[in-house]
């Protein structure tokens, strides 16, 4: 269990999919504008990582690894389909994406009418075919793991994609221009009313 | 690209391939694959290897997709270009991992996604789904260099800063900065590694393309 935890911290903070690996980077400077449209997106990164992180995970572990097919036939020991695993995956990610969109379509009219274009576009998205590849290299044991990690990266790519577009507009920089515009008022107005700054800190 | 006569070298031809290393690249100015190029300009040998698999994987991909552009239907042709993209990629990392073990270990697994490298779908929409084979194949060299040409920048910048040496493939390290530097009480700036300076280098890039050339400022 603690491992679990572990895991799940680790790859929403330290193994972030946006900051430490620029994964889902074009989708992330696309949509951050507003808040919205980047909480939707994430919230269907998430949705998409979660499901197809661990059915790559079956298919790594009973169809492509090296002797993975011995559930079929001992003669399949040697067999290594490991090269395909970039196809499958993709195939994998490419279905599911559209099966979601589906399910979303016919049960979640309002989600899907909200989430409109940027369901499909999660299919070429780097960040969920970088999920499945990483959990191929880093060799996660039990199927659990491979869970947890996909929907801890999903969560970490909407925690930084939705507080990147927080900061972008509605609050840094227009906060920052607003002030400065306020101060710049007050410092003019004020100098042409006699120094009243001058008066004050004078005092 | 109706005209019947058209050499294979023409000016339009030559276009393609010029066009996007300047004023047309996919990376500063089309916006498109910046995931990869971000995250693999740390060192020059990765840099390099990779914008040679993703030349020749656009390249391909955009002569196999103009090939059969009329027999795809319209509402599969992203699982086909997918397919088509996903099979000459594990070509690639086939080869890399037969001939260049070491990079290719690196490179880990942006190789894989040279899939979904927004360079490779946006050129299959934009150009080889509706123009003839030998142009999108062009078109393909064209974008890929382009990319390249950025992906080294940034990496050369980064790597000469960070490390104070380049290894380049086949030559070996190179001492750029002379140890009477370091004598002095230079230091190699550890942060050219860390991940954020890839996005303020780029930044850095985009700035002086721009500023050089006042047509790419997109106007709102």
């Amino acid at each position: 269990m603690e491992n679990l935890l572990n895991l799940f911290v680790k790859s929403i903070f330290i193994d972030n999919m946006v900051f430490a690996y620029f994964l889902g980077m074009c989708s992330y400077l696309a949509v951050s504008k507003t808040v919205k449209t980047s909480a939707g997106l994430g919230v269907a990164v998430i949705f998409v990582l979660a499901i197809t992180v661990p059915i790559d995970y079956l298919l790594d572990k009973y169809v492509l690894k090296e002797g993975a097919l011995v559930w079929l036939d001992d003669s399949f020991a040697d067999l290594d389909l490991s090269f395909l695993s970039f196809i499958m995956f993709i195939a994998i990610i490419a279905s599911m994406t559209q099966l979601v969109e589906m399910i979303v379509e016919k049960f979640a009219p309002a989600l899907y009418s909200q989430l409109g274009i940027f369901l499909p576009l999660i299919a070429v998205n780097c960040a969920i075919l970088g999920g499945s590849l990483f959990m191929q290299e880093r060799e996660y044991g039990t199927l659990v793991e491979a869970t947890v990690f996909g929907v801890g990266s999903g969560v970490g790519w909407f925690f930084s994609n939705s507080s990147f577009s927080c900061n972008q507009r509605e609050n840094a920089i227009f906060r920052c221009t607003c002030t400065f515009k306020r101060s710049w008022n007050y410092i003019h107005h004020n100098r042409i009313n006699g120094n009243c700054i001058y008066e004050f800190y004078g005092n | 690209m109706a005209e019947k006569n058209d050499s294979l070298f023409s000016k339009k031809n030559l276009q393609l391939v010029t066009g996007p290393l300047g004023k047309n690249n996919p990376i500063t100015v089309q916006t498109l694959g910046i995931c990869s190029a971000l995250a693999i300009t740390v060192k020059v040998e990765p840099a390099i290897v990779m914008s040679i698999s993703v030349t020749i994987v656009v390249a391909f991909a955009n002569l196999l997709a103009s090939l059969i552009r009329k027999s795809i239907p319209d509402r599969i042709r992203i699982i086909v270009q997918l397919v088509i993209i996903a099979t000459l990629v594990i070509i690639v990392d086939q080869i890399l991992k037969a001939y260049a073990y070491g990079v290719s270990k690196q490179l880990s697994v942006f190789v894989g996604l040279i899939i979904t490298n927004c360079i490779l779908m946006g050129r299959l929409e934009a150009f080889a789904l509706g123009n003839k084979p030998w142009p999108s194949f062009l078109d393909g060299i064209g974008n890929g260099l382009g990319y390249g040409i950025i992906l080294v920048m940034v990496a050369l910048i980064r790597e000469l800063l960070g490390a104070g040496a380049i290894t380049l493939p086949g030559i070996g390290e190179i001492k750029l900065i002379p140890e009477s530097f370091y004598e002095f009480g230079y230091a190699n700036n550890g942060l050219m590694i860390l991940p954020p300076m890839a996005l303020i280098t780029l930044g850095i890039v985009i700035w002086v393309q721009k500023a050089r050339n006042k047509e790419i400022i997109e106007h709102k």
